[in-house]
């Protein structure tokens, strides 16, 4: 029997759960549906997690685009039918990518699995990067180049820890009732690979602790900056990530396994630490850094 | 003193077509490079590292190419007998500090215009001295106790730290910038 997994129409990374909690009831064999007919807005993280949904399937599941023509469109300009079309069945036709010069997407779907791939994210994006941060965000210099870094080193750890390849995507919103009409910049790297637990599991730098799940090995590696890997500079990445966020009034959240953690600026007012999700395989990561405010 | 233009490492010894130092396995390729040029120093020999035509640097290339020299050159004592950086920006100085401060590290990076600025994890104490040297030259202890209303015997450890940090150099009887000619 095939289940349908109905898209919220509003899908970003908290109510992504709410496609989660319905995959939980079905093993990785089953054969579903994800009816995305009625979503009438998606985010990056919503886009790049529906397709590591699809990784997680031994049984490809069948997929069923935006009704709506310009969400279908804005889908298509951000990438996501080039690789749905790999990893899900889709249903009916999609209209073929347009440029996206002139659009808010900084940076379109783009698939990371080896290192030269975050070169050529790190090429693609750097210079409309820094003209957006600049002009729109009204960031100074130093800023932009700390959100290429983040943007980086969160690609490096699906290469060098997801053990399977991710993807990537990098928009500009304006965030009418958090940010009181300020626009932000949101970078969404999603994977289906190993996850923080797992990872850190395969190496004697793990925490020895009763407490050990997805949630603490996510504080492990986040917050206190471990590795699975022994060499001392390990684990700078993140942590770069997390100061570059902190210091530009940024929000940070990481999902892995059933936990999710966030830093959270005062604009925001998302928990710092979920845990009991329905599961999830590999880490989904989302960077958001406001336009400096005027006051 | 030998010059290492880091951007023709990148591109020609270690053949990888970038600008930019990004990704830890581009950083390890360089640095490996880097470390087989500096080999062939002498001993007392400064050796530049120039980033001039290096874009941008992320956490894991600065920890590969700055860190990871720095910890080796104090292991093993080896050669050359400093390290100098040129073409730094806030491109790279992020990064770079970041990893610097990780590690307990500091490097002198040097500035087109002949200003010269100590990067990374040093003291209060060793930050004063350093900066009255480079800007005089050189100098003697008690000179520089006097100068940095501090006494002689507080000067030394603190002078042989930046030694030992390959941060100053010792010329004759009077300590010294890296980098410079006397």
């Amino acid at each position: 029997m095939t289940a349908v997994i109905t898209v919220p129409s509003s899908l970003d990374d908290l109510s992504f759960e709410l496609v989660l909690d319905q995959l939980a009831a079905h093993p990785a064999d089953a054969k579903v549906i994800v009816d995305a007919r009625h979503c009438t807005f998606a985010s990056p993280y919503g886009l790049t997690a529906l397709l590591t949904l699809a990784q997680t399937r031994s049984e490809r599941p069948a997929f069923l685009p935006p009704d709506d023509a310009d969400k279908l469109t804005y889908w298509a300009r951000a990438g996501f039918f080039r690789y749905a079309e790999e990893v899900y069945d889709v249903q009916g036709s999609v209209p073929r990518p347009r440029s996206t010069s002139e659009s808010d997407v900084l940076l379109e779907i783009t698939p990371v699995v080896k290192s030269d791939d975050v070169h050529t994210v790190v090429e693609r994006i750097k210079d409309k990067a820094t003209q957006i941060l600049t002009n729109r965000l009204h960031l100074i210099s130093r800023a932009t180049m700390g959100f290429t870094m983040a943007l980086s080193e969160a690609c490096q750890n699906i290469v060098e820890h997801a053990g399977r390849g991710g993807w990537v995507m990098v928009q500009v919103y304006q965030y009418r009732k958090r940010l009181g009409g300020r626009h932000a910049v949101v970078i969404a790297v999603c994977d289906a690979g190993l996850g923080f637990r797992r990872s850190l599991e395969s190496s004697p730098r793990r925490p020895l602790t009763d407490r050990w799940d997805d949630g603490f090995a996510l504080e492990t590696a986040v917050v206190n900056g471990v590795s699975r890997y022994g060499d001392p500079g390990r684990g700078q990445g993140l942590k770069g990530i997390r100061g570059y966020v902190h210091r530009w009034d940024g929000k940070l959240s990481v999902r892995s396994g059933t936990a999710r953690i966030a830093l959270v600026p005062p604009w925001d007012d998302d928990v710092p630490r979920r845990d009991n999700l329905a599961p999830f395989a590999g880490a989904q990561l989302q960077i958001t850094i406001p336009e400096k405010s005027a006051a | 003193m030998r010059h290492i233009d880091v951007g023709s490492v990148l591109r020609h010894s270690a053949n990888l077509p970038y600008a930019d130092l990004v990704t830890r396995s581009t950083g390890a390729a360089v640095r490996r490079c880097i470390e087989a040029e500096l080999s062939s120093l002498a001993h007392d020999d400064v050796a530049t590292l120039d980033f001039t035509h290096i874009g941008m640097m992320d956490y894991s290339c600065a920890d590969e190419v700055v860190a990871k020299l720095l910890l080796d050159l104090a292991r093993r004592g080896g050669r050359p007998s400093s390290l100098v950086f040129h073409g730094i920006t806030d491109a790279h100085l992020e990064a770079i500090e970041d990893v610097l401060l990780h590690h307990g590290l500091a490097l002198v990076v040097h500035f087109a215009d002949g200003a010269a600025r100590l990067v990374g994890a040093v003291s209060e104490d060793e930050r004063v001295l350093w900066q009255l040297v480079h800007a005089r030259g050189t100098y003697i202890v008690d000179d520089l106790a006097r100068d940095s209303a501090r006494n002689s015997a507080d000067v030394l450890p603190v002078l042989e730290a930046l030694l030992d940090r390959r941060l100053l150099r010792r010329d004759g009887f009077t300590f010294a910038p890296i980098g410079v000619a006397s």
